[in-house]
């Protein structure tokens, strides 16, 4: 694929004190907001974005546009959006990027979505340790405050919005965007059953839509450029830019905007630098650790949601994590294991139980006292997993696990002596 | 401990409240600032903090014991936290825990006899791209190796 490499939310990374607003505005910041909410309807904000195919840079990867579609218009009650800035996905940092980067680009993409959808309430649920990010986007919502693109009657046109930081407190599970609802109403945060979906009932029994911080960040470049320009910059059902986090044993560890459907050998070789120290590429995770595991010869393929769900894995949030071969793979398992037995929310009892013993068996098996039959026994309990929980944090650890133990069940087997 | 906290912390929590439809909404906002104010939630800032959202203690206490950042015990004065997900594990993270632990001499989820220092191991910070990183109160540190970490240890300790 030869596509000129342009970069659309990273553009202005470099440029110094891009948070604060009179940089942004320099760079033609909140022109875009100016232009929708003076001379566009809502109905035409949606247009563009369905026909953007922007899908969610979250990890589900449910296009944007559809999403909105969802929310009854006639309702009586208040609407709510509710950005998800998460980010627990291990692997996963391209958010905290553009928060602390440029916060007023996501504060944009808040204000259109929310003049798209007939929102007048938005809360960002930022994970707790970005304490510092949180306290940035909350420097940024009052500077646009000030300059009126946030608060009553925004630029005069008679819309109001509401924008409020609303920090977690240290559990993955409130990625997942019911438990993020339960959490953000003073709750646990235990995911619900759906349906109802969160566009019908949400946030305090209300229509709510749940995006992501990366997936927000664009509707300001599609609203500017065009959905065709957008779907130019991607593939024709998945448009757009993704920004991947590499993370591991390559070279260049970081965050790279690349066209959504670069190949992932091409992101780790070229733009990633390769391979640290010279090292052997033993595996690839290459969505976030959800998803699953890729061997050396499964790594010449798109990074788009279809592709990587074709090849049994997940573009999920586009983390890739790169393994070599002084890697063990009793070891990656372990740290699989460890996360999901720790943040299981213990609601359904196949990810509970099912989790916690995996990881138990795991670990005995890193100590060198596994028993033959432990890896059927593994994979067991994760099938038993999938499917079979209200929210997808079974299967997002099952999958990994089952895939894990297919690929690598040779070098597993040789950690178990009895 | 007295569960009074300071005007400001009072004017705060009162903003914060007025942003939810339904007060209960406000807890993980109003337990930061307690949990700042006072370094931990014991079962005098539970009591608090139901009052304050006129909510039973026990719904504080669902909350409490379900969010790993938040402390029913008090904390070190400096509360390390390494992250031992997978990335910053083989990137060396197991090794530099082990390294804190023995030069702070307590294990991870102890606090030092001083009330200095706590020691915890978490998971994934979020900056994969410079593991191994831990946090020290709210500040990242990653890029870890032992040389950085007595550098850190040492500036604490002035």
């Amino acid at each position: 694929m030869n596509k000129v490499l342009e970069k659309v939310l990273t553009k202005d990374f470099d440029v110094e004190h891009l948070y604060k607003i009179g940089v942004y505005m320099k760079k033609g910041g909140y022109k875009t907001l100016t232009k929708v909410l003076k001379k566009l309807k809502p109905e035409d904000v949606l247009k563009e974005v369905k026909a953007a195919h922007l899908r969610g840079r979250g990890g589900a990867g449910f296009p944007a546009g559809v999403k909105w579609g969802f929310v009854p218009k006639d309702v009586d009650k208040p609407k709510y959006l509710c950005v998800n800035a998460d980010e627990g996905e291990p692997g996963t940092f391209k958010d905290r990027y553009i928060m602390s980067h440029n916060p007023h680009m996501l504060l944009e993409g808040i204000v259109i979505t929310c003049f798209c959808v007939g929102i007048h309430t938005a809360f960002i649920y930022i994970r707790g340790e970005y304490e510092n990010i949180a306290q940035r986007l909350e420097l940024a919502i009052s500077e646009a405050e000030d300059k009126g693109f946030i608060g009553k009657n925004i630029l005069k046109t008679g819309f109001d919005l509401n924008v409020f930081v609303h920090r977690g407190a240290g559990a993955y599970i409130c990625g997942e965007e019911t438990a993020l609802l339960e959490s953000l109403e003073g709750k646990r945060g235990n995911p619900r059953l759906k349906p109802p979906f969160p566009a019908a009932i949400g946030l305090f029994q209300s229509p709510t839509v749940i995006n992501n911080v990366e997936t927000l960040s664009n509707i300001p470049h599609i609203m500017e450029k065009g959905a065709e320009w957008f779907v130019k910059q991607g593939l024709a059902e998945d448009g757009g830019t993704r920004i991947f986090g590499v993370s591991g044993k390559v070279k260049k560890p970081g965050i790279y905007e690349l066209p959504v459907g670069t190949s992932l050998k091409e992101l780790i070789y070229t733009h990633a630098g390769g391979m640290k120290s010279g090292k052997k590429l033993k595996a690839v995770i290459p969505g976030g650790m959800s998803s699953p595991i890729l061997k050396p010869d499964e790594i010449d393929i798109p990074m788009d949601c279809e592709s990587l769900a074709k090849a049994d894995s997940m573009l999920g949030s586009g983390a890739v994590i790169v393994l070599d071969e002084d890697v063990s793979i009793i070891d990656v398992l372990r740290k699989i294991t460890q996360f999901y037995s720790h943040e299981s929310c213990g609601q359904c009892t196949p990810c509970r139980i099912g989790n916690s013993w995996i990881n138990k068996i795991v670990t005995r098996i890193y100590k060198g006292k596994g028993k033959k039959d432990d890896l059927d026994n593994i994979e067991k309990l994760a099938s038993n997993m999938l499917g079979r929980t209200l929210c997808p944090l079974g299967d997002a650890a099952a999958m990994p696990i089952l895939a894990v133990v297919k690929k690598f069940r040779k070098e597993l087997k040789a950690e178990i002596k009895g | 401990m007295s569960p009074e906290v300071t005007k400001s912390t009072q004017k705060k929590i009162k903003e914060i409240i007025a942003r939810y439809p339904k007060k209960q909404a406000a807890i993980l906002p109003v337990i930061h600032l307690i949990q700042r104010e006072k370094g931990f939630i014991s079962d005098e800032e539970e009591k608090l903090v139901a009052e304050l959202l006129g909510i039973k203690p026990v719904k504080v206490r669902e909350v409490v014991t379900f969010y790993s950042m938040l402390s029913q015990k008090p904390l070190g004065k400096y509360h390390i936290q390494v992250c031992s997900n997978l990335t910053c594990s083989i990137m060396g993270a197991e090794r530099l825990i082990d390294y804190l632990s023995k030069k702070l001499g307590i294990k991870p989820g102890e606090t030092s006899d001083d009330g200095k220092f706590t020691l915890t191991t978490v998971e994934c910070l979020g900056a994969c791209e410079q593991a191994p990183n831990m946090m020290v109160n709210t500040d990242y540190y990653g890029h870890l190796d032992k040389e950085k970490i007595d550098k850190i240890l040492k500036e604490l300790d002035e």
